[in-house]
């Protein structure tokens, strides 16, 4: 598949900017907010995932990461929630590359690694249930106090434009490392890893690089969560559904394409609040776990007959229209 | 320190919740022996037809021990029907597709449940199920034990079936040798769907005997499935023996670090058996070296 031009991104990233100031329903921008924060640990997991080939069941340990550092560091310590956010990046950075170390040198590959991640995201929920520090089963609220030096923001719109420049920025990284020599290495290991190897390879430090990063990003989305919500607890942080969704936006948007987590996040994203809404209006109530539902059959839909996701159906009508020159 | 009675009964109990985690585990390691794969819809399964005892009992009156031999061949057709129209021609039969496919599954299966019976906790209310018998100076739970020893016979029976009959041996074929099976007039597809049934089966087994003493709500199978996954682990992918013995070690490291560090973190001690195995020995103790 073609690699998406920087244009494209520029535009599509524009278009996304401007949309709040065309409407001003709390609504709509509480959804693409929430959209552009998955949006952050659906790149991340693509990194890895997409590009590299190691599927990750258990995002959800980059993500409380972020989000717990985030606001520990806060409540906890006094830290500015500014000076908090690199700091919880770095740390889902290390978490990730801990876990790569380990499994990866243990050379866990294909369902072992899925295992053995989703082991680790329960393990540190377990441990965040149980820990006073981290609040334990309460959980821990950040203290509403707006001020923009304090990452709180009167005017919502603030918070989802500075998602949406680290969303780009991300487009960027992504973008760049796919034409890097880095990213051909993360590719060649995706494809086969052995061959990779024979041709000089070192698998070991592309696949912990790649993991590193992706922590690093996952845990940057935890930490917009954080504020967002400004309340967290062990199920929201560690907890499996935000492992599924990081990885089901790739795949339904493409996996290993730079904009198939954006894609694929807010197509997701849109149609679980549709089918709630319609739900709502035509059923006459809310079902619990509908929208989940819809994801498990999309994500099998996409598997069955479109394995590149949206980005592949959209590269696919660009060529049938051009004469499939692809 | 506690006195060695609570300690003995710790360990009996363990041994009892384990031979039904080994039961649960059964089914997860014959899907893996054959198949290669590891089946994510394995805990959502076991939610399901701990949903079906319960409907069985409120709606229809049926006794779990009763209502096991109509959901057993009931499940065994869901899991058949599940790997022939569902997960086969859907993964075209690429590993990491049908890791995503039973994910999908476990997705849908887990949130229809909700969707059915919202997040409340259910249970059955059967007259012996706070029974107890005196073994040895130890009080053990009638159900418990009778969980125990069904789950030994029917692990025996699985291995006379894989053993003794044409079945079992075209299973073992597959697993060995998938194309060559396929090559000697085996119809390997069919046996795929027949060891996933066979798996589904283990699990409607496991649900009755575990109604009469556990609650059940939308998430229970997760919680017995990562153990499952870490008897697999540990008992060697694809090993009836190793998932019988991984079984019963779970439940008593289960029990007793239960007893010593608080129910909270007595989960831990079996997700860091599992994580220390996968890093050092993934083959587990009884897997072949791959």
């Amino acid at each position: 598949m073609r690699e998406t031009p920087l244009p494209v991104i520029a535009v599509i990233v524009l278009l996304l900017a401007v949309l709040p100031l065309l409407t001003t329903s709390n609504v709509t921008l509480n959804f693409l907010t929430f959209a552009i924060i998955i949006t952050l640990a659906a790149q991340g997991w693509n990194l890895l995932g997409g590009y590299g080939g190691q599927f990750s069941f258990g995002h959800a340990a980059f993500f409380g990461t972020g989000a717990y550092a985030m606001a520990l560091l806060q409540v906890r310590l006094g830290i500015n929630p500014w000076l908090a956010l690199p700091i919880a990046a770095a740390l889902g950075g290390v978490v990730g590359w801990a876990v790569g170390y380990l499994s990866f040198r243990a050379k866990l590959r294909g369902s072992y690694f899925a295992l053995v991640t989703l082991a680790f995201a329960e393990v540190f929920r377990i441990l965040a249930n149980a820990w006073g520090f981290t609040g334990g089963a309460a959980g821990i609220l950040i203290p509403l106090r707006i001020d923009i030096a304090n990452f709180q923001f009167a005017d919502k719109r603030l918070l989802y434009w500075l998602a949406l420049a680290i969303v780009a920025a991300a487009l960027l990284l992504t973008h760049s490392i796919g034409r890097s020599r880095f990213g051909a290495h993360l590719v060649a290991v995706r494809e086969n890893e052995d061959a990779a190897k024979a041709l000089g390879v070192d698998v070991l430090a592309v696949k912990l690089k790649a993991i590193t990063l992706s922590g690093a990003l996952t845990a940057i989305s935890g930490c917009l969560y954080a504020q967002k919500f400004l309340y967290i607890d062990a199920s929201i942080a560690y907890g499996p559904w935000i492992s599924v969704e990081a990885l089901l936006a790739p795949i339904i948007g493409g996996l290993g394409t730079v904009l198939g987590p954006l894609v694929g996040a807010v197509a997701l994203l849109g149609l679980g609040e549709l089918t709630k809404q319609a739900l709502q209006n035509f059923a006459g109530g809310a079902l619990p776990g509908i929208d989940l539902m819809l994801y498990g059959v999309l994500l099998i839909i996409c598997v069955a007959f479109a394995p590149k996701g949206i980005m592949g159906i959209v590269a696919r009508l660009r060529s049938a229209k051009t004469g499939g020159a692809a | 320190m506690f006195k060695a009675d609570i300690i003995l009964a710790a360990l009996a109990n363990g041994l009892m919740t384990g031979a039904v985690y080994a039961l649960i585990a059964l089914g997860l390691t014959l899907v893996y022996g054959v198949l290669h794969i590891i089946n994510f819809a394995h805990g959502a399964t076991l939610t399901a037809a701990m949903f079906a005892v319960f409907v069985a009992h409120s709606a229809f009156k049926l006794d779990p021990y009763i209502a096991v031999f109509f959901l057993t061949p009931l499940f065994f057709a869901l899991g058949y029907a599940l790997q022939r129209f569902v997960i086969n021609p859907s993964s075209h039969g690429d590993d990491s597709n049908i890791l995503l496919v039973t994910l999908g599954l476990s997705i849908i299966i887990e949130n229809a449940l909700l969707a059915v019976f919202r997040s409340d906790t259910r249970s059955i209310d059967v007259p012996y199920g706070f029974s107890v018998v005196e073994v040895g100076g130890l009080f053990l739970s009638t159900p418990k034990l009778i969980a125990f020893a069904a789950s030994f016979v029917v692990a025996g029976l699985l291995w006379l079936l894989l053993a003794r009959t044409d079945t079992g041996k075209a299973i073992r074929a597959v697993a060995k040798e998938k194309t060559g099976a396929a090559l000697a007039g085996i119809d390997v597809d069919h046996v795929y769907a027949v060891t996933f049934g066979l798996g589904a089966a283990c699990l409607a087994i496991a649900a009755c005997l575990l109604m009469p003493t556990y609650l059940v709500n939308a998430r229970s199978g997760n919680a017995f499935v990562l153990v499952a996954f870490t008897i697999v682990v540990l008992g060697g992918m694809g090993s009836i023996l190793g998932a019988l013995l991984g079984g019963l070690i779970i439940g008593v490291v289960e029990s007793l670090s239960g007893l010593f560090l608080g129910e909270s973190l007595g989960q831990i001690g079996i997700f860091l058996i599992f994580i220390l195995v996968l890093l050092f020995r993934p083959t587990g103790l009884f897997g072949a070296r791959a």
